[in-house]
Formats: structure tokens, sequence, C-alpha cells
């Protein structure tokens, strides 16, 4: 189901024309407005005039999170604070967060652009919306709850935590759309087993997922466990929040980047070169109709692929692979790339084994260990020792063959490895470098 | 003629084994037999208990993974070369033991051992046939 049938099937011609006049004027707006991108652009050799065609773009100057930190809190604002109805920051991991604004347009924008993402899942007036994304300056919750009332849906305005009253409320309310990061929908399903909740006894039906990255088989476990249709949803509060782009529940294969808002492209990481659509590399966003924090080729660390294939929905807009890892979640283990996402991968494909892993890096001398912890469910389990010993050299030779890599696999109990109520934590580095 | 057997997944982690007997005794179950097979990382318990099903309930509430295996008791006569024998049939049979363990109780003047075959059915005509006695189920949980 389309929200926007005009902007959302627009033909890629005028789509594009779009583009390039919403760059213009942007470009136009942030030399005039944001001494930051005055002095950058300037540097680059680009005037407030020099942007005429979408051709222009990659003449622009790069916008990285070290560049938000360094303005930190509002530096990088392109309206004044009168005009700033609402600051979103996302959790500084390392010292302060980065900070951003919007102007009330924006919001109103961007609950457009949330109702797009819900109504990719099939969501209209009289759904429930069971919304689990954290509220607060994290952009998950509001984001999602603008959304879902634009829609007209009914807004349960949950945030994060208490499982258990979490699914006594789906139950009670009737609840028919999840909303949460993939790692919680799994914690979900557990504790619904555990509680001999039957998910076939609740009305959900669909479930937009985002966040964190996750795999093509944890949708399967998740459609599997939850009986419902799982999309993967993406944003990022640099960019906006929630509602950059969504995949469509009648193909399920890429995510439709909400185009007439912004412009996407994939660099190589390394030597910041556009790479043509169909390239696997870093994920950059220009945002051409935000107001109060607008951002030019901001280098989001997510590593993707974008797909300008015709889709069966009907929608024009490109469609971005999910994401299959971070530049900086990037494991360099002994000179190799590791994404936990390939592990996850290797895991998955391999029957009964259950989505909790955790990755632990250490260094003995000057060599690197990766020790991949898998918790040993009933079906994996065997009363034989050979049969776990197996299952463990099977899995190392299989991480090995796809990665080039040697780990140890270290088989644990149940729930031993922390279920998340957000993000999950994969990777436990261990290596004083 | 089976005999049914648990089997528990434990990481090498002080006090798991305590927690096993601590919950199979709060849930009133009696450990007839148990064999522990470990390697670096994790072990392997087995169990024959007086009451299977309960036993595997209780600990699966408690978290721990469980499994559920047919074995084979055999009595085997207490002097040297009783269980000589007994292996001589099956090796002849080609039939391989994935391990054994041998219970504490005697039945008469007899050891008992427990045997987890490759082939239990196969195992089980191959011995009734050669004369030895095999033991059921119910025999064993009530010795």
């Amino acid at each position: 189901m389309i929200w926007d049938d005009e902007f959302e099937t627009l033909p890629r011609e005028a789509l594009r024309a779009l583009q390039a006049k919403r760059l213009r004027d942007l470009v136009a707006r942030v030399y005039g407005a944001v001494p930051f991108y005055r002095r950058k652009l300037d540097e680059a050799g680009c005037g407030a005039g020099d942007v005429r065609s979408l051709g222009d773009l990659e003449n622009l100057p790069f916008t990285t999170k070290e560049d938000l930190r360094e303005t930190y809190p509002f530096g990088l604002f392109a309206v004044p604070m009168e005009r700033v109805v609402r600051v979103h920051a996302s959790s500084g991991t390392t010292g302060k967060p980065t900070v951003v604004g919007y102007t009330r347009r924006d919001i109103d924008i961007w609950a457009e652009l949330m109702a797009r993402t819900l109504a990719c899942g099939g969501t209209t007036k009289g759904d429930v919306v069971h919304n689990a994304y954290g509220y607060g300056l994290f952009t998950g919750g509001l984001g999602a709850h603008y959304g879902a009332e634009r829609i007209g849906a009914t807004v349960i305005p949950i945030s994060g935590g208490n499982t258990k009253r979490q699914i006594m409320l789906m139950q009670d309310f009737g609840s028919t759309i999840l909303l949460c990061t993939p790692s919680y929908a799994l914690n979900l399903a557990e504790v619904m087993a555990e509680e001999r909740v039957d998910p076939a006894g609740l009305r959900l039906k669909c479930g937009l997922f985002g966040a964190e990255p996750w795999s093509e088989s944890m949708r399967g476990e998740i459609e599997r466990k939850l009986k419902i249709s799982a999309l993967d949803i993406y944003g990022l509060s640099e960019v906006i929040g929630p509602g950059v782009a969504s995949e469509c529940i009648e193909e399920k294969r890429g995510l439709h980047i909400f185009e007439d808002h912004f412009i996407a492209e994939i660099i190589d990481p390394a030597t910041g070169k556009a790479l043509p659509f169909g390239e696997t590399g870093e994920l950059v966003f220009t945002t051409i109709t935000k107001e109060a924090f607008p951002v030019i080729r901001y280098r989001t660390r997510d590593i993707s692929r974008l797909d300008v294939t015709p889709c069966s929905c009907g929608r024009t807009h490109v469609r971005m692979d999910r994401i299959s890892g971070r530049t900086d979640d990037m494991l360099i283990i002994r000179g190799v790339n590791v994404f936990p996402s390939q592990i996850e991968s290797v895991l998955m494909a391999i029957e009964g084994v259950e989505p909790h892993y955790q990755l632990i890096v250490s260094r003995e001398g000057s060599l690197d260990l990766l020790e991949v912890q898998v918790e040993v469910g009933e079906a994996i389990f065997s009363d034989e020792i050979k049969g776990l010993e197996t299952l463990a050299r099977r899995i190392e030779h299989e991480i090995k063959d796809l990665l080039g890599v040697s780990s140890k696999v270290k088989l644990v109990e149940p729930k031993t490895i922390q279920r998340s109520e957000g993000k999950a934590r994969r990777v436990i580095d261990n290596r004083k470098l | 003629m089976k005999v049914e057997q648990i089997s528990i997944f434990l990481e090498n982690k002080s006090g798991r084994l305590a927690e096993v007997t601590h919950v199979l005794s709060g849930a009133g179950v009696n450990i007839r037999a148990l064999s522990l097979a470990d390697t670096a990382d994790f072990g392997i318990l087995r169990l024959i208990v007086n009451q299977t099903d309960r036993a595997k309930q209780v600990l699966k509430e408690t978290g721990f993974t469980v499994g559920k295996t047919e074995v084979v008791a055999l009595e085997v006569p207490d002097r040297p070369g009783g269980l000589g024998g007994i292996l001589k049939v099956l090796h002849e049979a080609g039939i391989n033991v994935e391990y054994m363990y041998a219970f504490v109780q005697r039945s008469g003047d007899n050891a008992i051992i427990i045997f987890r075959f490759d082939e239990t059915d196969k195992a089980i005509s191959v011995l009734t046939g050669a004369g030895v006695r095999v033991l059921r189920g119910e025999e064993v949980y009530a010795l």
C-alpha cells in the first residue's frame, strides 16, 4: 500500500529533476546560513551557484560524525533557534552525543515519511501500532509515533523494556503492527514461548524492524516465531531518524529510499570516490528538504548497495540492500575484514542454531583470536560428545570458508548470552592495541 | 527392552553439576546411574532416573538444554571376562558402542552396565539371541 501516490511513484526523470532543484536550493541555504558549510564549500571550490545538476554532487565535500562532534551542539543548525521546535540526540558512546534539530516543517515531513514507512507494511487507520522503539532523545520512538498518528492508527507508546508486560498489553489491546529492533523482536518471541503465549493467538500481522543491522535468516526466524511479516526499515538521526528507507511488503527485497527528500550515493570508503549503482560500498546521504539540520554528503559508515531496477510495488525510488555491516564495526582479525553480520549468516544457515551469538576477540602474543560463542538449544544438542564437537568444527570450517579467518567456536548454555532490549551487543573486543 | 536416559548440556563452570542435582532433589527425582563426559569447554551429563519425564521437565524449566535418548541396560556376569564376552558378541555383529557406564546397584549376582549403541534395535536382538539378559526400563528405574 502506497501512502503518497504522487511522490513515491514519480517517474525517475521527474524525480531527478526535483532532486537537482532541491539540491541547488539546499546548497544556497547552507552556504548562507552555516559558517561551517560555507568554509568547507569554499575550500572545495564550490560556491553557492556552482551546483547546477546532480552530477555536481560528487564535487561537494563530505560531512562526517567528527564534523558533528566539532560543531556540538548546534553549530550545524541552518535556522535560528526560534524556529527549532525539537532536538534529538544520538547516544554518544564516546564523549558528547550528536545533536540534531527540527523545524515545524521538518517534523511534518518526518511524520509523512514515517507514514510512508508504516504503509509499506500495510498499516492503515484501524491498526493498533505497538511502538517499542525507545522514546526520548533517541529518534526511534517519537519518529514512529508521529507517522502512526499521521496515518490515523492507534498508537501504543510502550517504549522499550518490561517484556512480559509488553506481551500482556499486546494480547489485551489487540496490537496488529510491531515496531522495535529485530533483536528485541526475537527476545519477545522467546519470552512468549516461556510464558506459553501462542503468537498465532495474537492479532499481530506485520513488524517493521530497524536501528540495527540484521540478516535474511533472522527475518525467517522472526517471521516463523512471531507468525508475522517482518520488514527492514532504515534511518539515522543525522539524516532524519527512522523514515529514510523501508522495504515494501510486496517484495521484501531492498529498502526504498525516499528520494524526493534524500539523495543517496555509494562511495568507496577508502578513497571517497562515488561508485555506480550496483556496487557495494559506504552509504552517503544528502538531505534536500530539511530546514533545521540539513546534511551534505553525510557519511553513514553503513555498508550497502543501490538497486535502481523497477519494483513490483510500483514505487520508483531506488532500493538499498539491507545493511551488511558498518565501516567502523568492521573487525580486523589477522588482517582480514570481518563483519559480525557475516558470522551471523553462517550460523543461521545451520539448521537449529539460534540467532544468539557473541564474538570475543582477544590477542595472544601478536596473534588475534576470534571466539564465537553459540548457545546450545535442544535442536542441536546431542548426548554424544562427537555430535557437539562435529557441529563446532563445522561452524569453524564454514566461517573459515566464508571469511578466510580461523575461529574457535565455544558452545555455551542457553540464555548465557545477554539478551538485548535495544541494540544487541555482538562483539567484545578485548584486544589492547 | 530399552531404557530412557536424559542428557544435559553443561558448560565447564563451577556449580553447574550441583545445580542439576539441586533441581532434581527439589522435584523428588532419584538418580539411579550417571556418567559425565567432558571436553575442555563443555560436558554432557547422562542420567538414568526414577522419573524421566519429570526430571526433563524441571531441568528444562530451570533453563538447561535437555535431551532424551534410548539406551540399553545389560546384566553382566560379575567375574573376570564377563564384560569381554558381551563385547565380543557385539564386535562380531559389527555393532558400535558409542559409550557405556556402570550402574551402582547390582541385579542379583550380576553387575548392570548401560550401553549406548549406534544401532540399538539390532544390538538388542543380537544380545538376547546370545543369551545376555537385557533389562526392561521399569526394572531399571525401580532398582
